[in-house]
């Protein structure tokens, strides 16, 4: 599936905008603050139904407008004319072919999509939420009793931390009320530890053959899946925990405590990548997202890559502009704020590509 | 909104506080007031302070009732099963089934930490009491709270406190609606259909 044309009206910097798209690799130009980016984050929002960067919708809408509109026509095994329709101090309205969505979580997946920016070395950088919410936003994309489940847990976490909150100084705590939150939390974390573990399994190789690849077998890498779920008798150790969690005020153990540790050459990522390496390891991460969702759902997914050849070696870009020519991807959207760059590369591999010039909210095809 | 009147003002704030109510229905139905008799106004206010002031809940099964001790243990009635409701209106909805003929308990509401609402705020512990003092003579609890993640909580809370007294304990099911067609159920309520499926007799 390719996304062959999209209008916007008053989306972010756009005031009115037509493009049509190349099936395959698409270069969007210009100088800082043109709107690259946001002409991304609108083909992002045609899949999601909400924007990458800004999820308060309001603020999406061109400054001094009230309405916007985003149009997307896509092209595959069937048509699908995806739209959506921003106002004000309203619900949006999201419609493909015409009918409008009852739950905006029934649209995503439908278009496998993978987007690398330049925020996205945070999932190495930062802390364990981070990771845990790359996994579930790629899990959830084609698993939706895994959302579902995900969603119940984290529902019940907020009830269980609250009553631990909130709980009088010195009442002995009530086992029944606990157990009747702990005997779903654990059921539904063995759950999701299941479908964490699953997913790691078909992940992993394609994890570790990407960075092989992109970093010419010069550094390597590990990716390991933690969870306090693995260890044995962990519903009666979730259990016994009451005490220090009452002491603490939240709950110690279960899912949301996962992490999925990075390293380099036996050391984590975080504390002695380079910042040329954490970004290969974040694109070999994106890379395998898209693998992953390619042989789970049969479908090619898009690929949004922003900003993408900052900080990257000659022979690491390299690497890169030959992998996403090749057949496995579908279509590709770069941005790069350095023209002469990209159309170097461009010609030096003889890359069927449409390339885009940004200013001013304006597009205009080179 | 202008308002021609400081009284008509008041009125509306007051009516618009009512659940389903916005603030251009409530000025309708205060001008409709005016257009009426006066004493459809005062029959309407008095039957309304008459309604906080004298209503009482049933001490035994917290129904609505006008004294304390409601009709819950009549004869008609059977003594031997409790239909665990959430609130009043569940009773209604499960009498009118007509399928059930016996006594009821009314919780008062779903157990519910972020909203502020402990085991102590629902009507657990009375539930506990009538069943320990009927001496086995309730045989059975259903338990009939909405399928929402609080209603299960709750009704898993229920079950822990009566471990230990001799009362068998059931769910009503959950699945499909009569009439209701297949392809348009949801995926969450079809799952859990074709778990609890049941059995079909062939003779």
């Amino acid at each position: 599936m390719y996304l062959e044309k999209l209008t916007l009206t008053n989306f972010k910097n756009y005031e009115q905008v037509a493009v049509s798209f190349n099936p395959k690799i698409n270069c969007i130009l210009g100088l800082n603050g043109a709107g690259k980016t946001n002409l991304l984050d609108a083909i992002y929002y045609l899949t999601f139904t909400k924007s990458a960067i800004n999820s308060i919708d309001s603020q999406n809408i061109r400054h001094s407008e009230n309405m916007s509109a985003l149009v997307g026509s896509f092209i595959g095994e069937e048509e699908l004319m995806v739209s959506c329709g921003l106002r004000t101090k309203q619900k949006k309205i999201f419609k493909v072919n015409k009918v409008e969505l009852d739950k905006m979580s029934d649209h995503i997946g439908a278009m496998p999509l993978v987007m690398i920016s330049p925020d996205d070395t945070g999932i190495i950088k930062e802390g364990s939420d981070a990771r845990r919410k790359f996994v579930d936003g790629t899990l959830c994309q084609i698993n939706k009793a895994y959302l579902n489940n995900l969603m119940q847990y984290n529902h019940q976490l907020k009830q269980r931390n609250n009553l631990l909150k909130n709980w009088p100084h010195g009442k002995p705590p009530d086992k029944d009320l606990f157990a009747a939150y702990d005997d779903q939390l654990c059921k539904l974390s063995k759950m999701i530890y299941q479908v964490r573990l699953n997913f790691m399994e078909s992940y992993k190789p394609f994890f570790l053959a990407h960075y092989e690849d992109i970093s010419s077998h010069k550094e390597s890498v590990d990716l390991i899946y933690q969870s306090g779920v693995s260890i044995e008798n962990y519903e009666k150790l979730f259990k016994e925990n009451l005490q220090k969690d009452m002491l603490l005020q939240r709950t110690t153990m279960g899912v949301h405590r996962d992490d999925f540790i990075l390293r380099m050459d036996d050391f984590l990522m975080k504390k002695i990548g380079s910042q040329g390496q954490q970004k290969s390891m974040v694109i070999a991460m994106k890379l395998s997202q898209f693998d992953y969702l390619k042989s789970k759902t049969g479908k090619t997914p898009l690929l949004l890559m922003d900003d993408i050849f900052d900080k990257l070696d000659d022979l690491r870009i390299e690497k890169l502009i030959k992998l996403i020519n090749g057949e496995e991807f579908g279509q590709v959207f770069i941005t790069d704020a350095r023209p002469d760059r990209s159309q170097m590369l461009l010609e030096k591999y003889s890359m069927t590509a449409n390339s885009y010039l940004v200013d001013k909210g304006q597009v205009t095809a080179i | 909104m202008e308002y021609p009147s400081s009284l008509i003002e008041e009125a509306v704030n007051q009516i618009s506080r009512l659940p389903g109510i916005g603030k251009k229905t409530a000025l309708r139905l205060a001008l409709h007031l005016l257009k009426q008799d006066e004493l459809e106004t005062t029959s309407l206010t008095a039957a309304l302070a008459k309604l906080r002031k004298d209503t009482r809940y049933c001490s035994t099964c917290h129904v609505i009732s006008h004294t304390t001790d409601c009709t819950c243990k009549t004869i008609k009635t059977d003594l031997s099963t409790i239909c665990v409701v959430e609130d009043t209106p569940d009773v209604m909805a499960i009498q009118n089934t007509g399928q059930y003929h016996g006594m009821f308990h009314v919780l008062g509401g779903v157990i519910s930490p972020i909203d502020g609402i402990g085991p102590d705020d629902v009507h657990i512990d009375t539930l506990v009491k009538r069943i320990s003092a009927s001496n086995g003579e309730i045989k059975e609890v259903i338990l009939a709270i909405s399928p929402t993640m609080e209603g299960d909580t709750t009704a898993f809370y229920i079950t822990k406190k009566l471990k230990g007294l001799s009362v068998k304990i059931s769910t009503i099911a959950r699945g499909i609606p009569i009439g209701g067609e297949l392809e348009y159920t949801d995926e969450v309520t079809l799952g859990r259909s074709i778990i609890s499926r049941r059995d079909y007799h062939q003779d």
